[in-house]
């Protein structure tokens, strides 16, 4: 939060003393408040995912104790073991995977030529085209699920993973064209014309020119369409009846029915799927910041 | 035209056939009646319309829905200015809580609502187990079951998993502030109250009008945090108009597909008109300042 003052030294050295002096208690304080606050911040956001953790690493049997205790009594890798060996837990996980895998490389492959284009150039139809973008930001696949699966089932395609894939890249492509958008349209258009001079094509310049520059772009709606097609319950709910074909979103409800109450295992294995995915934000959250300062605030 | 189509092609390609085309089949569906199984019996003229929005139910969900959507977005866009204010200072283990606030986003919503259900149970939850340990309350609540909690319970979960996106959202809004509009306004003397209502505020909002129409939009359109926390209660009492139109064309005892697609198109039109007006009130806002 500190500012640099290079620029205007005389004006600032006179006008900050009195602000300065009066602050200063708080200077000192706010070392210990701060992260004091933050501490506050994290057990918020953490601690019901603690308590996830707690009951995936006690016996079922104890999940389901009256009153629940806060830590187990009895620390056990069951339930951790029970999934992973677990044939349906695998193919729903690999369903997960295989769909938010190709759902987002569909999603850049036609988000970044189309962001690109309509950024730069104008064109007959790109207002329309525009439109029909910010309309598909509006409509969730929850509202259209029953006309969803009206067109799946007449193609033929109900407990497909094509279904899954196409509809979670579809949907995703407004929110991916907006942010690529944004970023395109920040790069000075010398720096393009001086590729052309060079004799680039215009796919050349984008592919070796442009792509460089917008990569926190890429790297925010990568991390949006993964994230979106990963977390996708409605559809999946809908389209998939074959319990192999699953995705983990809706296959981890079974370990929890009205005859079945297995919350052990469903943590267990909603750990695995979560904890690959904090890592990967964790990893990106530099650029998902920049990402979303270039290409949607600004 | 030729050149634009090729360039956006795909794209066009993948949203008229998924997203434009399931929209004008469910318009279609709507005018039509519908066999259990789901083949079309024939038209139905208005009368899925009329039954839709003569439906005894209709007025319940209506104001749920009302009340669902307000309440998680205007909690969600003030805490989420507060917290990326936070976010935004620097100190001491401040990446700790940036990726902190990371985890309800990447937990799937049906992942983080089993987990709210378990921890709102009357009898094993931990939620009521602490607040009686501490005194705040004497007798269990049945937090999902007492119509009085339900829908509360529900809009905590819901500004919990809404306000990830949203401080980030409103973090990056104010990194694209200059530092020096607040060098500006020190040597003017402003509080910080002043400096926070005069220039981070007007600056912050295309951030702030992004994040209330993607909310607004995300929110009325959530599905899970709803059907599971609601899962185990009888009756529409606490679905909004999303959960309420699954169940009629998946849950209810008959299925009725064109009556859903109906209430389709009334959800569709609804969230269009909601973010339009917005939008329109936000403009006019900004004009009678100019």
């Amino acid at each position: 939060m500190t500012t640099s003052s290079s620029t205007r030294p005389s004006v600032l050295a006179s006008a900050r003393v009195i602000p300065r002096r009066r602050l200063r208690g708080w200077a000192n304080a706010r070392r210990f408040v701060l992260p004091l606050g933050g501490l506050a911040v994290i057990l918020v956001f953490v601690s019901p995912y603690l308590v996830m953790l707690l009951d995936a690493l006690r016996p079922n049997g104890e999940v389901l104790a009256t009153p629940p205790a806060v830590l187990p009594k009895t620390w056990t890798f069951d339930a951790f073991v029970a999934v992973i060996g677990d044939t349906d837990f695998q193919n729903w996980l690999k369903t997960s995977l295989i769909v938010a895998l190709s759902a987002t490389v569909i999603v850049i492959l036609v988000a970044i030529p189309a962001a690109y284009f309509t950024a730069r150039f104008s064109f007959r139809g790109r207002v329309i085209f525009l439109g029909l973008v910010v309309v598909t930001q509006m409509f969730a696949p929850t509202s259209l699920v029953v006309g969803i699966y009206r067109e799946f089932y007449d193609l033929g395609l109900i407990n497909t993973y094509g279904a899954l894939i196409l509809t979670d890249a579809a949907f995703n492509i407004a929110f991916a064209l907006w942010i690529l958008q944004g970023f395109f349209a920040a790069i000075p258009k010398e720096i393009e014309e001086a590729a052309a001079l060079d004799g680039s094509g215009r796919f050349g310049t984008l592919m070796r020119v442009m792509l460089p520059l917008t990569l926190p772009g890429i790297v925010t709606a990568v991390t949006f369409t993964f994230i979106a097609a990963w977390n996708e319950y409605v559809v999946a709910l809908t389209l998939i009846q074959d319990d192999a074909l699953k995705p983990l979103t809706v296959g981890i409800n079974s370990y929890v029915t009205a005859y079945e109450q297995n919350w052990a295992e469903m943590f267990a294995a909603s750990l695995i799927a979560i904890v690959p995915v904090v890592i990967l934000f964790a990893l990106i959250e530099k650029h998902l910041v920049g990402g979303l300062t270039a290409g949607a605030v600004k | 035209m030729g050149e634009a189509l090729l360039w956006l092609g795909p794209a066009l390609v993948l949203i008229l056939g998924v997203v434009v085309y399931p929209a004008i089949t469910l318009f279609a569906t709507s005018f039509g009646t519908y066999s259990i199984t789901g083949l079309r019996k024939g038209s139905a003229g208005f009368d899925n319309y009329v039954n839709f929005l003569t439906s005894p139910d209709l007025g319940q969900v209506m104001w749920n829905t009302l009340v669902w959507v307000v309440v998680v977005v205007v909690l969600t866009i003030v805490i989420g200015l507060g917290l990326a204010q936070f976010l935004s200072k620097s100190f001491f283990g401040r990446r700790f809580v940036r990726w902190a606030v990371i985890v309800p986003w990447a937990a799937a919503l049906v992942i983080s609502s089993q987990l709210f259900r378990l921890m709102y149970d009357y009898y094993h939850g931990i939620i009521n187990h602490v607040l009686l340990a501490l005194g705040i309350i004497h007798t269990p609540i049945d937090w999902l079951g007492d119509s009085r909690f339900v829908m509360p319970s529900m809009i905590l979960v819901g500004v919990f998993v809404s306000l990830p996106f949203t401080a980030y959202l409103f973090v990056a809004g104010l990194n694209a502030i200059p530092a020096d509009v607040y060098e500006a306004a020190r040597i003017d003397g402003a509080t910080p109250w002043q400096t926070y209502r005069t220039i981070t505020l007007p600056l912050l909002r295309p951030a702030i009008l992004i994040g209330v129409v993607l909310n607004m939009i995300y929110v009325f359109n959530s599905f899970p945090v709803i059907w599971i926390l609601n899962g185990s209660n009888p009756g529409v009492g606490n679905d909004t108009m999303i959960t309420y139109m699954y169940k009629l064309a998946f849950k209810s005892g008959d299925h009725d597909i064109g009556m859903s697609a109906a209430a389709g198109i009334f959800n569709v039109l609804i969230i269009l008109i909601a973010v339009g007006i917005y939008l329109r009130f936000v403009n006019w806002r900004q004009g009678d300042k100019a």
